[in-house]
Parts: structure tokens; C-alpha cells; sequence
């Protein structure tokens, strides 16, 4: 075993009297790639608050390579010792990426004035040092979030930090660019950097971590090599009782309903001749990449994006292109890509968002009728099971899960007869996952039609035909019960003899 | 980017095309800065076949002086602005100042000031106001986080209330030496109001662009935790801000004070709305972050060549309220095209 380069000894930390860690342990070595695991409200970002030294712990040591933690207020000291890259991105996406990267310690000449030049090449210096493949004169706003977290990666590499902290750094990102990343984790490993990696998908702790913490309810719960742990005794870990993830649809594939969707030789800015039928109560997947078009070809069948050519016939009507209330009319309901963005309103109640898609529903005498909507967010709040005390609680304070739920009772609440269900278990835990994957094959036994884009095998499962696309064309159509490997290779353009 | 793992589809593009495609992106990001400018020697052509005078240098100066006082709040305006907050009281700051240096020093009587202090000090109170009235929206705004853009839409009213109070709503006169000083004197046969404003605008314009103090006001109003976590001391910033921002509004205040020899109970009363439009036109995002001092100079010149222009094509002054408005929507609309961003 290598040296230890952070320890954390029996660490407690508690905010009013919620208890978020309690005596917590943790040991990570030099070199490792160590995975943080546990389900939401777990304790993992106040130990992530309290390894950055953001927060202190109430009780309990951290130690970096054998030495004490610095005070609380010496920044530049803990900048030292590690860094964190954040889901939210800490980059200020006006300035150029050479000026985030040295930002309040640009090089400065006589009387203060910055010398650009010497900004510049030393941001282009380490941006090649660690080869990050970034122009440094970009503004940092262009950058997506791959680029993004490896800007930040070589900001944090800079102060001299050799131990970061990757908060569910996979979570907005494709599958081709998880493997980008995972290769770059490996490759900085190499040069001696050690990662604490926290994610969602036990999938990615197999693939890439050393070593994995398990935590639950403010508890350590387990730390052991990857390698001698199975996936059931994580998932068991993390929930404190065994489960299993959901396996396939055990029922035969129904062609006998009525086609509610029929795209013909629809064409777009990022797919190309896409025909397919869904018919009522079959569950259709729409696989593919980030660059795949599968998203584009999902907002267009919701109203959210106009083809350049092709039809698109909802149960028999034609909405027109890219309305989204026409869309609705002909009964497309959609769970759209980014829930923060699209999903919902996060100040407003959850009966509020839950019937934004019906108010002529929910009005009487054209004022909004208070006990009817309180009905209709009550009915759906039980038909989906979401954690509330009562419908009239802000979504901002639900879960990620619960409120990915608010967003489908949203497209739910308007009884649709085709769903659209674009990345719906994109960053939320493995119960919320389940729980999700469980309420669309219900909603598909009633009858509803159902589209469903993503990248997710989990997701894909639940489909069953699955159509995989690349590049922006419908390159392989899989029935229930294709192996993983087949549909990703599919995915990742690997094989493409049919083509 | 590894290439082990990309595939055809999302291979990353060579370094050398990329470099050559971003070279072009900034080229274009620092031609934005200069979107006025087409539209500013337009109007300038435009100007001078209504009216052969225009391109005089009396005219040219006339402009530049009733474009330098104002032009002070516009400056002040886009350091609160970069840094994403907003301050409405600056037109109230900008008659208050100078009043208060009025009332204290000028001798009661006709000119209903308190003759308190001698004329000398006149200059450095009307600073000295300025100073104080930002440290109290910093108070407000920083130290006890209330919404800037209320805060300082109340400062306004007070602000301008008290120069009611003190005046009586009437115009101070016989103002001392010193204060008429600034808006009389020329160098080189160029106003000292002009050559104020001009390195007013030349110093901020390095401060923005070549220290650390003026990036850190982007990096707050571009993402004031990332700011933060680089290390920057936010508040201070925004306090530095918006004490600086009065200060220049104070200073504008006794120019336009020492070219009038007089200060009105009205003076600055409505020019916020000229300021903020001048600002946006400029390409200085309300979002804080964005925007560059060059840019709001041109914003300010623009518009008041335009309202130059009107006048000598004989235009009544009733009106010109009207016409003002007209231009400012036709400017921004002129700046939306090409810029060829969204405002915001």
C-alpha cells in the first residue's frame, strides 16, 4: 500500500439537529481512484464540504499526507492540498478560459498592469502540460461541460493540488464522453493525482475506481476494493436492503394497438430520415450518443423543434411543427431533456407545476379553482409516489428523484396518449431510478404509448424495441432482450456492417 | 481528448483548426467593441448634410461638453453594471452632490445657501458626498444584502428629496469660485470637463482591462461564487464599486454645475434612463460581466450625436422628449443587428 494522502479520523457534523456525518472514517492512497457512494442525503457532500475545507467538522481529524488540515480560513493553503470540481460550474463564462484559469493571480508588470501575453502563455503552458485540448483565448461560456470539468481539473492541478474531488462529474455528459474522461482519469493517475469520485452509476465505480466508501444515512457504511465487491452488495449497502436493478419487461411485445406515432423521413438539423411507428402500449427507446440526434429527434415529435422536412402524425392528426401546445393537443406528453431548465418551476408548489399542462382543467369561471388543483396534484402525488408532505411544497425542495416525478405528473397530468421521455433518470439515485422506470411501464400497461430517448441501458430495458441511432440515422433496431454489449457497440458506431 | 476512445462521430477536431476558428471567434469578440462605430461616422455624414456646421469644432466641442457631464454617470453606471448589480440613485447623486456644496458655502440671502463654510471647500464636500452616499448603498446592498436595484431606486427618491429640501426647489446661485471653475476653463481650447470625462474614460478603460481590481469586477458579475472560490474578496469589490460609481457621478455633478454657474433643484432628474440606455447600447449586459468602457463611451457619443443632429436639423423642442426615446429604441435596435447578439 502507498502512502495515505488524505485521512479523515471519526469525523461528525451536524446542522441544527439533522446529524449529517457521524464519525466517519475514510482513508484514501496516493494514486488511487476512490469512489464515494450512497444515496441522496447520504452525508457525501458534507464530507465532500468538510475535505475541501469549506466546512469544519464538529469533531473528528482530516489530515493531508500524514499532516493536519490547514485553518478553515487559509483558501490558498487548502488550495494546495485539493480541489473540487462541481456539477455547478465554478468557471465565469464571460472571461477566457485563460483568464478563469489565473483569475486573481494573472502576472502583473510594473504599476499593476497585467501582462496578457504572459497570462496567455502560461495558460496554454498548462493547458498542454496536462494536455487539455482547449484554446486558452475561448471565452470559458463556449466550453461544454467536457471541457469544462478538464479546465477546471488543470485550474485545481495548478495551485499544486495532486488530490481532487469529482462530484458526479459523468452526470451531464454522453457515453463517448465518459469514456473521454475516464481515459483522462487514468491518464492523470498515472502522473500521480488521485481522485475521490463520487457518482450515481455503480457501472462507473467497476470501470474506473480502485477502491469504494459506501455511506448511508450520515454512517460509513463500507470501504473495500472495487474488485471484491459485487453490485448487489452496493446497491444492499447503499439502500440497507437488498434489492436487485430491474431486469427486463416480462411480458411479450404487444403489436396490436393502434399506432398513435408515425414519423416518416423526418429530417432535422442533427438526424436524418427517421421513420418509425410507436403503437399504444408499446415502450419505444431511442438509443444513441450525445452527437447521436436521438434528443433532437425527441424534442421535434414534442413540439419543442421544427423538422426541415418529413411528418410527424400524432393518433391521427398532424400537429403543426414545432408548437409545442399543438403537440399537446394531439396528446404528446413530454419529460424533457434538463428538468432544472425545462422541467419545472422551482418556487412555485408542486400542485403548481404538476397542472401548468391543464388549466383550462383546473378554472372555474376563468379564475384558477384552488381545491381542484390541490385534487389533481394529490391524485398524481399518490400515482407516482412523491415524498411530499402535501402539494403545496416548492419543488426546489424535493429530491432529485422526486422531482424528475413532478416533471412526469406534469406530462401525465394531461392523460397524454403519447409520452415523450427525454434522459428521465439522467442524475438521480438508484431507488428514484427505479422507482421511475417502474411508473413509465405502468403508464405504458394503460395503454400510452411511450418514447423514451436515452443513453442508459437501465433506461433502455424497459423498451420493447429499441432503435439505436448514430450520426443522425437509424442504424439497428433491437427487439427485447439484446445483450448489453451489442446495443452499446451499436451506440458507439463500432459496428457498422449493416449500415 | 484521447484518442483511443472517440469515435468518427465526436472525434475531436485537429488543435491546429480549432486554434484557427477560435483566433477568428476572438477577432470577432473584440470587433464588437467597435459596432458603434459605423453608426457613429453615419451619423456623423448624415449630420453634415443636414447641416454644414455640424462638423465644426464648436459644434464638435458643444457636443463633447453636454456629453461629458452625463457621460460621467454612464462611466459609473458600467463599473456597478459589470459587476451585476445596478444603481439608479446616480442621477439623484449627480444633482445632490453639487447642491449640498452649494447650500453649505454660498452666502444666505438671494442665494438661500447657509454660507457655513468657505467657497474653497466647495469641490472636495461635493466629492465627499458622493463618497458617503456610496458607502450607504454598500451598506445597504453589500453589508446587509438588500435588492440593489430597490435600495438604490430608494436612494433615488431621498436623494433627490433632499436636494428639494435644501433648495426649497429653487436654483442655487452665485456659486463659489471653485465650482465654476470646472465647467469654464479651457486647455488647448478644449473645456477641462472634456478632458476629464476623455481620461476618466482612457484610466477606467486600463483599469478594466489591465488589473486585477477591474477583472474582478467581470468575475463577480460573471459568477460571483466562482469569484469567490478563485479568492477574491467579492464584497470589497462591490463596495469599491459602488463608492467609486457616486464618486464619478459626484464629479460629473460639479461639471455640469460649473457650465451652468448654478445648480437646480432638477439637475439629473430623469438621465438614469438616458444612462442605462446608453450602457445597453454600448453592449454592457445588465446581467453583469459583460461590457467594456470603450463600449459605453460610444453608446453615450452616439446618442447625443443623434440628438445633436435633430437640433440642427431644426427639430421644436417640444419635441425632442419624444424623439429621444424614438433614438434610444433605434439604437438599440442598430446595436441588436450589428452585434448580432441578444441583448440582456
Amino acid at each position: 500500500m502507498t502512502s495515505p494522502v488524505v485521512t479523515v479520523g471519526s469525523v461528525s457534523k451536524r446542522y441544527g439537529s439533522t446529524v449529517a456525518l457521524d464519525g466517519v472514517s475514510l482513508t484514501i492512497h496516493s494514486g488511487q481512484t476512490h469512489a464515494l457512494i450512497g444515496r441522496n442525503g447520504a452525508g457525501k457532500s458534507t464530507l465532500v464540504a468538510i475535505l475541501t475545507g469549506l466546512q469544519s467538522p464538529e469533531s473528528g481529524t482530516v489530515a493531508f499526507g500524514g499532516r493536519p488540515a490547514p485553518p478553515l480560513g487559509d483558501r490558498d493553503a487548502w488550495r494546495r492540498e485539493v480541489a473540487c470540481v462541481y456539477q455547478k460550474s465554478t468557471i465565469i463564462p464571460t472571461l477566457t478560459v485563460a483568464e478563469n484559469l489565473f483569475l486573481n493571480r494573472q502576472d502583473r508588470g510594473a504599476g499593476g498592469v497585467i501582462r496578457w501575453r504572459s497570462v496567455r502563455r502560461a495558460a496554454r503552458e498548462l493547458l498542454s502540460t496536462w494536455s487539455v485540448n482547449v484554446d486558452a483565448e475561448r471565452p470559458a461560456g463556449d466550453l461544454g461541460v467536457e471541457q469544462r470539468q478538464l479546465v477546471e481539473i488543470a485550474r485545481a492541478l495548478s495551485f499544486g493540488a495532486r488530490f481532487i474531488v469529482l462530484d458526479e462529474p459523468t452526470a451531464q455528459l454522453d457515453a463517448n464522453a465518459i469514456a473521454r474522461l475516464f481515459e483522462r482519469i487514468r491518464g492523470l493517475q498515472r502522473q500521480g493525482v488521485t481522485f475521490l469520485f463520487i457518482s450515481h452509476h455503480l457501472q462507473e465505480v467497476y470501470e474506473i475506481c480502485d477502491a469504494v466508501t459506501v455511506l448511508r444515512d450520515a454512517r460509513h457504511v463500507l470501504t473495500a476494493p472495487v474488485a471484491e465487491v459485487s453490485k448487489d452488495r452496493l446497491v444492499a449497502a447503499m439502500t440497507g436492503d437488498a434489492v436487485s436493478l430491474a431486469t427486463d419487461r416480462a411480458r411479450p411485445p404487444d403489436r396490436s394497438g393502434e399506432v398513435v406515432l408515425a414519423v416518416r423521413e423526418l429530417t432535422g438539423a442533427t438526424f436524418a430520415d427517421a421513420t418509425f411507428e410507436v403503437r399504444a402500449g408499446e415502450v419505444v427507446g431511442l438509443a444513441g450518443g450525445g452527437a447521436s440526434g436521438k434528443t433532437e429527434l425527441a424534442e421535434c415529435v414534442s413540439g419543442l423543434r421544427a423538422a426541415r422536412s418529413g411528418t410527424i402524425e400524432v393518433a391521427g392528426t398532424r400537429p403543426r411543427p414545432g408548437s409545442v401546445p399543438a403537440a399537446m393537443r394531439a396528446g404528446v406528453g413530454l419529460v424533457p431533456q434538463d428538468r432544472h431548465h425545462e422541467g419545472f418551476v422551482p418556487l412555485l408548489s408542486i400542485a403548481e407545476n404538476a397542472t401548468m399542462t391543464i388549466p383550462d382543467r383546473i378554472e372555474r369561471y376563468g379564475l384558477i379553482d384552488g381545491r381542484a388543483q390541490a385534487a389533481v396534484a394529490r391524485r398524481l402525488i399518490d400515482e407516482l409516489s412523491i415524498k411530499t408532505p402535501g402539494p403545496d411544497l416548492p419543488v426546489a425542495g424535493l429530491s432529485g428523484g422526486n422531482q424528475q416525478k413532478v416533471v412526469l405528473a406534469r406530462a401525465l397530468a394531461a392523460e397524454p396518449r403519447l409520452l415523450v421521455l427525454i434522459t428521465p433518470t439522467a442524475g438521480v439515485d438508484v431507488r428514484s431510478k427505479e422507482a421511475l422506470l417502474d411508473v413509465f411501464d405502468r403508464v405504458s400497461r394503460t395503454g400510452t404509448a411511450v418514447l423514451l430517448a436515452s443513453d442508459e441501458l437501465d433506461d433502455l430495458r424497459l423498451c420493447d424495441r429499441v432503435l439505436v441511432l448514430f450520426n443522425g440515422r437509424i442504424v439497428r433496431e433491437y427487439g427485447a432482450g439484446w445483450r448489453d454489449g451489442d446495443l452499446v457497440s451499436a451506440m458507439e458506431g463500432v459496428d457498422l456492417d449493416r449500415v | 481528448m484521447s484518442d483511443t476512445t472517440t469515435t468518427a462521430a465526436s472525434a475531436p477536431v485537429a488543435p491546429g483548426a480549432e486554434t484557427a476558428a477560435t483566433r477568428r471567434r476572438v477577432a470577432i469578440a473584440r470587433m464588437r467593441d467597435l459596432v458603434l462605430i459605423p453608426p457613429i461616422i453615419a451619423i456623423a455624414v448624415i449630420g453634415q448634410l443636414v447641416n454644414p456646421v455640424f462638423l465644426t469644432s464648436d459644434n464638435i466641442i458643444n457636443v463633447l461638453q453636454t456629453m461629458s457631464e452625463i457621460g460621467m454617470i454612464v462611466l459609473a453606471e458600467t463599473i456597478v453594471l459589470v459587476a451585476g448589480k445596478m444603481d439608479l440613485s446616480l442621477e439623484s447623486t449627480f444633482g445632490l452632490a453639487p447642491g449640498l456644496a452649494a447650500w453649505l458655502t454660498v452666502e444666505p440671502g438671494l442665494a438661500h445657501g447657509l454660507g457655513l463654510l468657505p467657497g474653497s471647500l466647495s469641490v472636495p464636500i461635493a466629492l465627499l458626498a458622493g463618497v458617503v452616499i456610496g458607502l450607504v448603498n454598500g451598506l445597504l446592498i453589500v453589508r446587509f444584502r438588500l435588492n440593489g436595484f430597490i435600495v438604490t431606486l430608494g436612494m433615488l427618491i431621498v436623494l433627490r428629496g433632499l436636494l428639494t429640501g435644501i433648495s426649497g426647489g429653487q436654483t442655487f446661485f452665485n456659486l463659489p469660485q471653485s465650482m465654476i471653475w470646472i465647467g469654464t476653463t479651457s486647455w488647448l481650447g478644449v473645456p477641462v470637463s472634456i478632458w476629464i470625462c476623455l481620461a476618466s474614460f482612457a484610466a477606467a478603460g486600463v483599469v478594466f482591462g489591465y488589473t486585477r481590481g477591474g477583472r474582478a469586477l467581470y468575475a463577480v458579475g460573471g459568477n460571483i461564487d466562482a469569484a469567490r472560490a478563485a479568492g477574491i474578496r467579492t464584497d470589497r469589490v462591490l463596495w469599491t464599486g459602488l463608492v467609486v460609481a457616486s464618486l464619478l457621478a459626484a464629479l460629473g455633478g460639479l461639471m455640469l454645475s460649473g457650465r451652468l454657474a448654478s445648480v437646480a433643484a432638477a439637475q439629473g432628474n430623469g438621465a438614469i434612463f438616458t444612462v442605462f440606455a446608453a450602457a445597453v447600447i454600448g453592449g454592457v449586459s445588465l446581467n453583469g460581466g459583460r461590457g467594456t468602457v470603450f463600449g459605453a463611451f460610444t453608446g453615450i457619443l452616439l446618442l447625443y450625436m443623434i440628438q445633436n443632429v435633430l437640433t440642427l436639423a431644426g427639430v421644436p423642442a417640444q419635441w425632442i422628449g419624444a424623439l429621444n426615446g424614438g433614438i434610444i429604441l433605434v439604437a438599440l435596435m442598430i446595436s441588436r443587428i450589428t452585434s448580432g447578439r441578444a441583448q440582456d
